[in-house]
């Protein structure tokens, strides 16, 4: 099942087998703390939740006293323009990079930008397919795009089960979504509904009044302030924070399917701390990390170890809908025009 | 302007006049030197973006899409009628107010112009998210309220409209129209009304003949001033826009700099706006500069308030009623939100919550960092730019010619540029030589100077149009130097302009967010950009915190510099 979820960077593993002569991994060593600890700092760009980018840096501070971990998050898309303005202009601020949109990554790796670095427990212990064989990024986390609803205004038997009830007239103007303009998240969601239901869907969907708005984090707000009742798509681990929260509001994962969304991290090859960047990488994929990102951040982890909180599905018994960052990236011209073709936004 | 012939050609005799050094000349000479580089730095890597394809070939093909492309050209003209419709709102509801605190008796003068003050000081993103929490069609709280009451299903105001983003828009924009009018009204003396009435003008005609005329000067520049802060916006729209169904050009120049990047396009896309502001501005220069409005000279009697009679509580309430859509309506939403565990939720005891100003004050690192480089750069940016709009302004207006005009176009420029696109033109002017200042505060310094100039040359522009420059001219025949005239004489009379430019800048620089979005990184962030990270992530609770303490303080300082002005001598403030 684990090998089923993870197929999202299958595409690569094949691209990239010819040249897979066995990449070296690392561990934390007590050489490693060392040269961690006299460049003192690493700068982290992350486009995760900024509590959970603080808690994150927090637990790794503690961990290592000495090391600072200087967080710049920013919205996904923000980030990946930020830091292309800095690297066309040579500065190498960012050590290390976690974005939720996988895309980016093939980016970097084909620019240059990133360095190998694979630590020892990904390769042992995470699923093949959940990193770049080469070691130049690994699915620090992933997320869910989701359907939920307001349940104070909809009932469970009337909540919609499936993306094609979402075609139903009674929710004619009673929908949200979020924009694959804006956010990384929708964007790949999109890209994985286009392929697997057509982009036909989409113009019937198009035709339901939606509420167009752009993060993935705000849908799941519009459906607790009860601005619309349902939404088509957004962050599963903010429908988490909300209904954890005690707002009214609960999670669908649709019958065809359910967008799976990688949020990959890599060490930038021209980092000014290298060995912090490495060690905070490689401690980022421990269980104590994981199971961070997973309780406070309503996230989800790839380790098969992990232990997914009370009243969340896990994810083995959830049906996903396959990644593909290859062809995302390759797509994404063409998607985002056809999306405006559609929705008009 | 109405200066007899003989004294005009004595006092521009700079060089040869006998007594003293005249620094003038030097000092002038560095200031454009300094904001050619200013200005040019950022605007010249734009031009070679927009003309330039993705390799760094020489091209026009951006422009070609630009005309081609319906998805270009739609925002394109969805942005001029939203300024056009902003600029004609905010002069017709900010005219009644400036003339309303500064002309007449109206009851608690003082408190009207600390309000004003205030919504001026919100972002305006701060407002529209505010304004969700209170318009939207289903959860607005004033849409569900009115279903209560009447019990039907329709919302009685839906935010997310064309009409909803004018309305916003409006709201944040209103004051720049009040603060410039507000602050000429200050300054027309009774003499001229005194004369109307004498000669058996009713008390509105008065108005209609006299005051009217004298302030429209201020009242164009005002409104000049919000057609080109609407149209160059991007917060609101970013929120209001995209849920209405449409873009303006802002939001689309954003969704240009997603992956995949174009800045090229978004480059040439920023030339309309630029061309549109040249033209306005030199249409405003052709409408004014015919006329003389000099209204402060040598024989001038003082500002006199007008009585209200029975209409002065009547007034009051309209004004407070006014009010409540920028300020009182927002921030009540903004309070809920604070202490609620869910915002939506109802106002008990068991849905309050004091976890948010945890949150803010002591659990989240940006904060102190945050509200600290906010208010360094914003007294920093006022203080510079105040003195850089104040010598140009008196450059312009008492020496004008083609250095004068070249001035004015200079400084002006940013205006029309989104804060968006300038922010992409000065991250590219200083992360290279000969000055690489990202990463610091400095290039935010630059950023918000070059942005907040213009609005501050307006300001001051409009001061000195209202001034004689007969006084000048005398302390010139006396003996002084230009800038020892400057310093003595102008400046004293400027006083309650300077002060109104140096609270405009600040505020600006407050409420600054498309450029700081580009420009600051991790050690340099400021409160707009972590309110704006914030929502993205939807923190409601910590914005309405960050937004509240925001307000308070700049408000403090606001009312500080107001009251340091206050104690020099200036009789006609004392009036007031």
């Amino acid at each position: 099942m684990i090998n089923g979820i993870c197929r999202s960077l299958a595409l690569l593993i094949v691209m990239t087998m010819a040249a897979q002569a066995q990449t070296p991994t690392y561990k934390i060593t007590p050489e490693l703390e060392e040269a961690a600890r006299k460049e003192g700092k690493v700068v982290y760009y992350t486009s995760i939740e900024v509590k959970v980018a603080e808690e994150l840096a927090k637990a790794f501070e503690k961990k290592y006293p000495g090391i600072d971990v200087v967080v710049e998050r920013n919205g996904a898309e923000r980030q990946f323009s930020k830091i292309g303005q800095e690297y066309s202009s040579k500065i190498y601020n960012v050590d290390i990079v976690n974005s939720s949109d996988a895309a980016h990554f093939i980016f970097w790796k084909r620019e240059g930008w990133l360095a190998s670095a694979l630590p020892d427990e990904v390769q042992k212990i995470y699923p093949a397919g959940s990193f770049d064989p080469e070691g130049y990024f690994a699915a620090m986390r992933s997320s869910l795009s989701v359907i939920a609803y307001n349940t104070n205004l909809v009932e469970a038997k009337d909540a919609p089960k499936s993306f094609a009830d979402l075609l139903e007239p009674k929710w004619q103007g009673k929908l949200v979504k979020a924009h694959p303009g804006y956010s990384g998240t929708i964007l790949t969601a999109t890209f994985q509904m286009a392929r697997d239901l057509g982009w036909s869907y989409f113009e019937k969907l198009a035709a339901q009044q939606v509420m167009q708005v752009q993060s993935s984090t705000d849908p799941p707000r519009k459906v607790v302030a009860g601005e619309r009742p349902v939404m088509i798509d957004g962050n599963e681990y903010n429908v988490f924070l909300e209904k954890e929260r005690g707002a009214p509001i609960e999670v669908v994962y649709p019958s065809e399917g359910t967008p799976l969304v990688i949020g990959p991290t890599g060490v930038m090859k021209s980092a000014q701390h290298p060995n912090a960047a490495r060690l905070f990488h490689a401690w980022s994929f421990t269980l104590e990390a994981q199971q961070l990102i997973v309780d406070k951040g309503g996230l989800r982890s790839l380790r098969p170890d992990i232990k997914e909180p009370q009243g969340r599905k896990p994810l083995s018994e959830i049906k996903l809908m396959k990644d593909d960052p290859v062809s995302v990236d390759s797509q994404v011209g063409d998607i985002k025009k056809r999306y405006l073709r559609y929705f008009k936004t | 302007m109405t200066a007899t012939p003989a004294l005009k050609s004595f006092a521009t005799a700079d060089g040869r006049h006998p007594a003293g050094i005249d620094l003038s000349a030097g000092v002038l000479g560095a200031i454009v030197l300094f904001l050619s580089a200013l200005v040019g730095l950022p605007l010249l890597w734009l031009a070679v973006f927009a003309f330039t394809n993705a390799k760094g070939m020489p091209t026009l093909a951006n422009f070609g899409d630009l005309v081609s492309d319906p998805d270009l050209l739609d925002p394109l003209i969805t942005t001029f009628s939203l300024a056009g419709l902003v600029a004609v709102f905010a002069a017709i509801s900010a005219a009644p107010l400036a003339w309303l605190v500064s002309r007449t008796n109206l009851p608690g003068r003082r408190i009207v112009r600390a309000l004003l003050t205030a919504s001026f000081v919100t972002p305006p993103f701060l407002g529209a998210i505010s304004w969700e929490i209170l318009a939207a069609p289903n959860s607005g709280i004033l849409n569900r309220l009115w279903r209560e009451m009447s019990g039907g299903t329709e919302a009685l105001f839906d935010i997310y409209t064309f009409s909803g983003l004018v309305f916003v828009v409006t709201c944040y924009t209103a004051p720049y129209v009040f603060v410039v009018l507000s602050n000429a009204l200050d300054r027309i003396p009774a003499d001229l009304e005194d004369a109307a009435g004498i000669l058996g003008a009713s008390r509105w005609r008065v108005v209609r003949a006299i005051t009217l005329p004298l302030a429209l000067p201020a009242l164009l520049a005002g409104a000049l001033v919000a057609f080109l802060q609407a149209m160059t916006l991007f917060g609101s729209p970013a929120i209001l826009a995209i849920p209405a169904g449409f873009h303006t050009i802002t939001t689309k120049i954003y969704s240009l700099f997603q992956f995949p990047p174009k800045p090229e396009v978004a480059a040439a896309a920023a030339l309309p706006l630029l061309l549109v502001t040249m033209l306005l501005l030199f249409m405003q220069s052709r409408l004014l500069g015919r006329r003389g409005y000099a209204v402060v000279g040598g024989k001038s009697g003082e500002a006199r308030l007008m009585a209200l009679g029975i209409w002065r509580w009547p007034a009051f309430a309209l004004v407070m009623m006014v009010l409540a859509l920028p300020l009182f309506l927002p921030y009540g939403a903004l309070l809920k939100a604070a202490f609620s565990r869910v915002p939506a939720g109802p106002l008990d005891l068991a849905n309050l919550t004091l976890a948010h100003v945890n949150f803010v004050f002591i659990e989240f690192s940006q904060t102190r960092r945050a509200f600290a480089n906010t208010f360094v750069l914003a007294l920093g940016t006022a203080s510079a730019g105040t003195i850089l709009a104040l010598l140009i302004a008196y450059r312009v207006a008492r020496q004008g010619g083609r250095t004068g005009r070249l001035l004015e176009a200079l400084v002006s420029a940013p205006l029309a540029i989104p804060g968006i696109v300038l922010g992409v033109g000065l991250f590219l002017a200083y992360t290279r030589g000969p000055l690489v200042l990202y990463g610091t505060l400095w290039i935010l310094f630059f950023a918000f100077l070059t942005i907040e100039l213009p609005v501050a040359y307006q300001q001051m522009r409009a001061s000195f149009r209202g001034l004689h420059p007969e006084l000048e001219e005398a302390s010139r025949i006396l003996g002084a130097t230009r800038l020892g005239t400057l310093r003595r004489i102008t400046a004293p009379l400027l006083k309650s302009g300077v002060i109104a430019g140096w609270c405009l800048i600040f505020i600006g620089v407050v409420r600054e967010l498309s450029a700081a979005v580009i420009l600051s990184s991790q050690n340099t962030k400021v409160l707009s950009v972590v309110i704006f990270d914030l929502n993205e992530s939807g923190d409601l609770g910590a914005i309405a915190i960050i937004g509240v303490t925001m307000l308070l303080l700049t408000f403090a300082i606001i009312g500080f510099a107001n009251w340091i002005a206050g104690v020099g001598a200036d009789p006609r403030r004392a009036v007031g």
